[in-house]
C-alpha cells in the first residue's frame, strides 16, 4: 500500500526535475544556436560542459523512480507518472546532447565565414524550443490536448528541414568548395528536426500518462 | 467468459443494517477471482453468501439471488450440506482438527460416504498431493494435524477442502495469519488449482490479488464499484473511486 504523502512529495520531485531538464534543454539549444550564428565557441563549450548536469537529472529520475516502484508499489496512474517520468528524462537527455551536437559544430567551424546567413535553423530552433516547453506543459498539467499539438509543430519542423536541405544542395553547387561547412549545417538542421521528434515523444508519454493508451504521434 | 457462479440483484441485511446492496457479480469457471475493498465493504460478507456461510448469523435476511451450476443456492430444494461439499472454503487462520493429518483429511470424504481405506488412502494421498503438503507430510501421516507449522496448516486445511472434491474453493484471507514464505507456496498452490477449481478469494493485499488473480472485484461501503481482468484493474481502472483505493488515498 502507497504511503500517500510520502509518494506524493517524491512525485512532486520527478515533475520538477523534469521541468528543469527540460528548461536546460532550450537554453542548451537556445544557446547552441546563437553560438553558431555568432561562431562564439566559448558560449559552444559552456554548452558541451553543461550537458553533465542534465545526466545528472537523468540519473537522479531513474533513483527516484526506481526507489518509488521498490518501496510503495505503485499502480494504475500512479506507475504510469513514474515509467513516464523515466520515459521523458530519456527523451530530454537525447535532446540535451543534440544541441550538445549543435554545439560541437560551431566548434568545427571554427576559423571560417558562414557560407550564408542563418535564416531556417533558427527558425526550427525557435519552434523547436516552443515544442519543449509546451511537451513538459502538457506533461505537468496532464493536457493531451497540447499533447496532441506536438504532432502539427514536428510536421512544420520536418517542412522547414527538408527546405533548408534543398537550399544548401542549391548553394553547394554555385558554391563546391564550401562543402564541408554545408554538410555541417545539414547535420545541425537534422540534429534540431530529431529534437523535435524527442518532444514529440514526450506528447505520446503525457497521453500514456493521462490515458493509459500508446498513440503514435511521429508519423 | 462462462460464468459458474451468477450473483442477481443481491441485497443483504443483518438486521438493519444493509451490508451488501443490489449487487451483480459473474464469477467465471476455473479462474481465480480476488474481492478487494477496505473493511467493512462487503467483500467476506458476499464471499460467505457463497457457500450459507451467513445462515448461522441470527438476524441475516438477503434478497435476490445466487445461482451456482444453473441452481439458485438459497432455494428450498438446496441442502447446505451438498452446497458445502461443492463449495470449500479455508479461512483466515488455519483451523485443522485435533486429529491426525490423515484424519483430517479423510474427514469430509468420511462423512459424506466414503469408507473404504483403500479409496480414502487415494484421497488423501491425492489431496495432499494438490495441497502441495505431500512430500512434507507422507511420511507422518499419523501424526497431529496440530504439530504442523501455521503455512503446513493452511495447505492442509485446503487439502481437507479439496477431499471432498469440491467445484469451488472460497479463501477469506487465507494467507494474512501466514509468513512471506509460506504465503508464497499458497499463492503458488492457488496457480495450480486454477485450472481445476474455480477459487475466490478475499485479500486485503492487493499485490497478492495483482499477482495470483485473473479477474478483480472492487467492493466500497457494501457495492460493487468494479469488476475487470485483473489487469486491467491495476493498470487502468475504469472507476475514479477504484483508481484512489489502489493508489492509496484512502481504505
Amino acid at each position: 500500500m502507497i504511503r500517500r504523502k510520502e509518494f506524493d512529495k517524491d512525485l512532486e520531485e520527478l515533475r520538477s526535475t523534469l521541468q528543469q531538464m527540460g528548461e536546460h534543454v532550450t537554453d542548451a539549444l537556445g544557446g547552441a544556436i546563437v553560438a553558431l550564428q555568432t561562431l562564439d565557441t566559448a558560449r559552444a563549450q559552456e554548452i558541451v560542459k553543461a550537458d553533465l548536469t542534465l545526466n545528472a537529472m537523468e540519473d537522479k529520475i531513474m533513483d527516484i523512480g526506481s526507489r518509488l516502484i521498490i518501496t510503495q508499489q505503485p499502480v494504475a496512474k500512479d506507475l504510469r507518472r513514474i515509467i513516464v517520468a523515466f520515459k521523458i528524462s530519456s527523451d530530454l537527455e537525447r535532446m540535451g546532447d543534440l544541441a550538445l551536437d549543435v554545439a560541437k559544430v560551431t566548434m568545427r567551424i571554427q576559423g571560417q565565414q558562414l557560407i550564408k546567413p542563418l535564416v531556417d535553423i533558427p527558425r526550427m530552433a525557435e519552434i523547436v524550443n516552443k515544442m519543449i516547453d509546451e511537451a513538459i506543459q502538457a506533461y505537468l498539467d496532464e493536457n493531451t490536448d497540447l499533447a496532441y499539438k506536438m504532432a502539427q509543430d514536428d510536421d512544420q519542423v520536418d517542412h522547414l528541414y527538408s527546405g533548408m536541405i534543398n537550399e544548401l544542395y542549391t548553394n553547394l553547387v554555385a558554391h563546391p568548395d564550401a562543402l564541408s561547412q554545408t554538410m555541417l549545417l545539414t547535420l545541425v538542421g537534422r540534429y534540431i528536426e530529431r529534437i523535435a521528434d524527442h518532444a514529440t515523444n514526450i506528447g505520446e508519454s503525457v497521453v500514456y500518462l493521462v490515458t493509459g493508451k500508446r498513440p503514435d504521434l511521429n508519423q | 467468459m462462462k460464468s459458474i457462479i451468477d450473483i442477481e440483484k443481491l441485497d443483504l441485511y443483518y438486521e438493519s443494517f444493509h451490508a451488501l446492496k443490489a449487487m451483480d457479480l459473474q464469477i467465471p469457471e476455473k479462474q481465480v477471482t480476488a474481492f478487494i475493498g477496505p473493511s467493512g465493504c462487503g467483500k467476506s460478507t458476499l464471499l460467505r453468501t457463497l457457500n450459507r456461510m451467513n445462515d448461522m448469523i441470527p438476524g441475516t435476511r438477503i434478497e435476490g439471488s445466487v445461482t451456482i451450476g444453473g441452481k439458485n443456492i438459497y432455494s428450498d430444494e438446496v441442502e447446505v450440506e451438498s452446497l458445502r461439499k461443492q463449495v470449500g472454503m479455508v479461512f483466515q487462520q488455519p483451523n485443522p482438527f485435533p486429529k491426525s493429518i490423515y484424519d483430517n483429511v479423510a474427514y469430509g470424504p468420511r462423512l459424506h460416504g466414503t469408507r473404504s481405506k483403500a479409496e480414502l488412502d487415494v484421497l488423501v494421498e491425492q489431496s495432499l498431493r494438490q495441497a502441495a503438503l505431500w512430500e512434507e507430510v507422507k511420511d507422518f501421516l499419523k501424526k497431529s494435524a496440530l504439530s504442523l507449522s501455521g503455512g503446513q496448516q493452511q495447505r492442509l486445511c485446503i487439502a481437507r477442502a479439496l477431499a471432498v472434491q469440491p467445484d469451488i474453493l472460497l479463501m477469506d484471507e487465507a494467507t494474512s495469519a501466514l509468513d512471506p514464505v509460506s504465503t508464497l507456496k499458497i499463492e503458488e498452490l492457488v496457480q495450480e488449482l486454477r485450472s481445476e477449481y474455480t477459487i475466490v478469494m478475499v485479500t486485503h493485499n492487493m499485490h497478492q490479488a495483482a499477482r495470483v488473480s485473473g479477474r478483480t472485484v472492487f467492493f466500497l461501503n457494501g457495492v460493487i464499484v468494479e469488476a475487470a481482468d485483473t489487469e486491467q484493474l491495476f493498470a487502468n481502472p475504469k472507476d475514479s473511486r477504484t483508481e484512489d483505493y489502489i493508489s492509496g488515498r484512502f481504505g
